[in-house]
């Protein structure tokens, strides 16, 4: 292997890993906020419970968030050197204001909340996992902005003299039509992993531990089904925002990268009307299906908006790329794209009606109990309902990439000509084993203490005392 | 000032912030070995740092980020000629903040000594190379006429480097202790500043020697002014130590980094990555982005920089009590 690809793989393995945190993050963060403001308004103890449980659960992944993610900063001049100068001009301003707008405000408040809760009065300890909330977003938009450029570069002109991408209009860069629909489809996405994790959680604890009878329950369950609840609607909702952004984003993919679009479907040939390939056992090189479901008429909706709209096909796309950019293969890596696409919709959506399901099975105060068919299969499905989400997150991001192959900015710079020149494979070796090695590791680790966590089950509630009602020599909460 | 220049005084203050901070933070971390004595004083340690780690922290990813925004051949350059460095920085960083979320997550003794380990190993290995990479930079290092490293890992640590390393690791400790001792209170309070004397002495030499051979080999007037200030502030600082006073002793070796981070940019200044080869030296004016991305980044910094420096001083205001061992809960 070249240097080239293994530092692809590189920068695949830390950023699918990265991004594992991230959803996480995103979406809890919001919902401990949330039970938080219900303590602060109710006064009832079980939404501190759940808050501090949560929020435990909140800060194992953090650390991990933050750690990886200075890997992937460093990574474009380590390991993309060339691409780094071709687009700094551009790409480089977004990710420095969200240093400078949205990590700072993260961790200095979350900093506060996390060691806070005596030392600050409970409305201002509550504003401060909402400033913190706020500032997830705000980073998510700016870093969303710097790949929309490579999706589809806009507000720059190419110089020929320095012989890299310059910024002509900073407003254009930053509402760019990719990021506009794929920012609100990323966070929706990492809110179902938020809600999809609360509600697992919260339904194994609330089926394991019912609390009824005093038989092995700890008389939380009533305390998990509140966090369940909401975790389950929250799930949905974000749900259904995430198919509603998504549609827009695929009008938007078709038109600004058609070839994209054309490989999530396997689409070989011009079709007008389109149909949506749902399934294809065989070969997807072009040659016949073995098996094929198609809904007819659907891929052109999905893509243009009408029912009979046309959806090109990677032949004509591959011609007329040809033409543009000279010989060469300008397609991506299709079975990649179009599995990963189907992966994802089929993950997401399988969370969504598993939610359904729950929240209908324990309507009105009902818990099926573990000795019925249905509850035995809903405390095993409560278990993978965290990670479908999860995965839908991971399977988007694959394809959303894979897709824009061969180019690292589409159009203007192929991906083989980012590589840093100075580093050899070697060395990219090296560093591609032990980043992989020890992710492996800090995986195995942070997996375990999650799950030691939600065994242990809701903390005491331990009522924080501000000053000036505390003793100042009293034990400090929440302490490392 | 042209933009340029401007931009350039920005990075050097965005290092030499993170340094300042994370300096204290890195030495508290290396005390976990040399200054804890049992559990209870760890967890001292950690809980005086715990609160505002993170936010030092991310000086380091501004830095990265405004240096790729507004010298993109100069992060380009710097971050592929320094990989295994980088690389070896990276695995510390993630380690140690891991550390510091996870080791208290379970009570077995040997989940937490694994835990130190790894605070101690984090710490002490960027703090040294970090020291390392700033004094190679201002050495020079080989580079080819597209700017691209071409020497070695030799090429990278030279003996002015290393002595720069060895700078950055004994004032950060020192940096560090004094930052105990004026967070803490009863015992390890004093321990901790007759540690950051005992050391201090070490790193008062170090420093000495680091700044007379820099000076030497730039002589510019304010480079030796700047040499001249770090090392007053830095003995200064230790004088205040010995005379029991914390604050001035901390602000003392802040004043001695700054100082310090202050004298390699100005021995650097015009140029960002001087080669040591007749090709690929890169200024400030050749490793530019445009006058327009220079012009955006200045008023989001001018109107941004002010409230994060703000709220940050609040979170520190809002910690200011020192904390014991009578502050742990069982």
């Amino acid at each position: 292997m070249e240097a080239l690809d293994i530092a692809r793989w590189q920068f695949g393995i830390t950023t699918v890993y990265h991004f594992f945190f991230v959803p996480v993050t995103i979406g809890l963060i919001f919902l401990v906020a949330i039970l938080q403001t219900c303590w602060h308004r109710t006064g009832d103890e079980r939404y501190l419970r759940l808050t501090r449980f949560f929020g435990k659960l909140f800060l194992i992944n953090f650390a991990m968030g933050i750690v990886t993610g200075i890997v992937q900063e460093f990574q474009f001049g380590m390991n993309w050197s060339d691409y780094s100068r071709f687009v700094g001009d551009v790409f480089g301003a977004p990710l420095a204001i969200e240093g400078l707008l949205a990590f700072f405000m993260e961790s200095t408040f979350l900093g506060l909340w996390i060691f806070g809760w005596d030392r600050l009065k409970p409305s201002l300890h509550l504003a401060t996992i909402w400033i913190a909330a706020i500032g997830t977003v705000l980073s998510a938009y700016f870093i969303l902005a710097a790949n929309s450029f490579m999706q589809n570069p806009v507000g720059f002109a190419f110089n020929a003299e320095t012989g890299r991408a310059e910024l002509t209009d900073f407003v254009a860069v930053m509402t760019n039509p990719v990021v506009l629909a794929t920012f609100p489809h990323t966070i929706f996405a990492c809110f179902m992993v938020g809600g999809a994790l609360v509600a697992g959680v919260s339904l194994w604890r609330m089926m394991r531990h019912p609390g009824e009878d005093g038989v092995d329950g700890d008389g939380d369950g009533d305390a998990f089904r509140i966090s369940f609840r909401l975790g389950a609607v929250f799930l949905l909702v974000a749900g259904l925002g995430t198919m509603i952004s998504g549609d827009f984003q695929g009008k938007v993919m078709t038109e600004v990268q058609p070839m994209k679009m054309a490989a999530a479907e396997g689409l070989y040939e011009d079709e007008a009307p389109a149909a949506f390939s749902a399934l294809t056992v065989g070969t997807l090189d072009g040659s016949e299906p073995v098996l094929e479901i198609k809904v007819p008429h659907l891929l052109s909706y999905l893509g243009t908006g009408t029912w009979d709209g046309e959806i090109r096909g990677i032949n004509s796309l591959q011609a007329e790329y040809e033409e543009l950019y000279g010989p060469g293969d300008y397609a991506p890596n299709i079975p990649v794209t179009y599995w990963t696409f189907r992966a994802m919709i089929t993950a997401g959506g399988l969370s969504m009606a598993l939610a359904a399901w729950m929240l209908w099975a324990t309507r009105g105060g009902r818990t099926p109990s573990r000795r019925t068919f249905t509850g035995r299969w809903m405390l095993r499905w409560a278990v993978v309902l965290p990670f479908l989400p999860l995965a839908a997150n991971s399977f988007g991001w694959i394809f959303t990439e894979m897709g824009r192959q061969p180019w690292l900015v589409f159009g203007l710079l192929p991906t083989s000509a980012g590589v840093s020149p100075s580093v050899s494979a070697g060395t990219v070796l090296m560093s591609l084993i032990g980043f992989t090695a020890l992710y492996g590791v800090l995986a195995v680790i942070e997996i375990k203490l999650l799950l030691r966590t939600i065994r242990q089950g809701l903390p005491a509630a331990d009522p924080p005392r501000p000053e000036p009602d505390r003793d100042p020599d009293a034990p400090l909460a929440f302490a490392y | 000032m042209e933009l340029t220049t401007i931009w350039f005084v920005l990075i050097a203050v965005l290092w030499t912030g993170y340094l300042v901070l994370e300096g204290f933070d890195f030495g508290v971390g290396m005390l976990m070995r040399l200054l804890a004595r049992d559990e209870n004083e760890r967890r001292v340690l950690l809980n005086t740092i715990g609160p505002v780690w993170d936010g030092n922290e991310v000086w380091l990813i501004v830095a990265g980020g405004a240096t790729f925004a507004a010298f993109p051949e100069w992060y380009a350059t710097l971050f592929s000629a320094y990989y295994v460095p980088l690389f070896v920085i990276l695995v510390a960083l993630i380690v140690r903040a891991v550390g510091f979320e996870y080791r208290h997550k379970r009570p077995e003794a040997q989940w937490k000594r694994r835990w130190d380990a790894a605070i101690v190993f984090g710490s002490v290995v960027p703090a040294l190379l970090w020291g390392v990479a700033l004094a190679g930079i201002v050495h020079g290092i080989p580079l080819d006429a597209d700017h691209d490293f071409v020497g070695s890992l030799a090429d990278l640590v030279t003996p002015y480097a290393l002595l720069g390393g060895l700078v950055t690791l004994t004032v950060f400790l020192t940096h560090g202790a004094f930052f105990v001792a004026l967070k803490t209170v009863g015992d390890i309070r004093h321990r901790a500043r007759a540690l950051g004397l005992r050391w201090g002495a070490v790193a008062a030499v170090l420093t000495l020697a680091f700044v007379a051979w820099t000076a030497g080999r730039d002589g510019d007037l304010a480079v030796w002014i700047a040499a001249g200030v770090a090392v007053a502030t830095f003995l200064a600082g230790l004088a205040a130590a010995g005379a029991g006073r914390e604050g001035w002793a901390f602000t003392g070796t802040a004043f001695a980094i700054a100082a310090v981070a202050a004298m390699l940019f100005l021995a650097l200044f015009p140029d960002v990555m001087p080669s040591t080869l007749a090709t690929g030296t890169l200024t400030t004016t050749t490793a530019a982005s445009t006058p327009y991305t220079l012009e955006i980044m200045t008023w989001v910094a001018a109107a941004f920089t002010p409230i994060v420096i703000g709220y940050q001083a609040w979170s520190y205001w809002v910690f200011r009590r020192r904390i014991g061992v009578h502050h742990i809960p069982s």
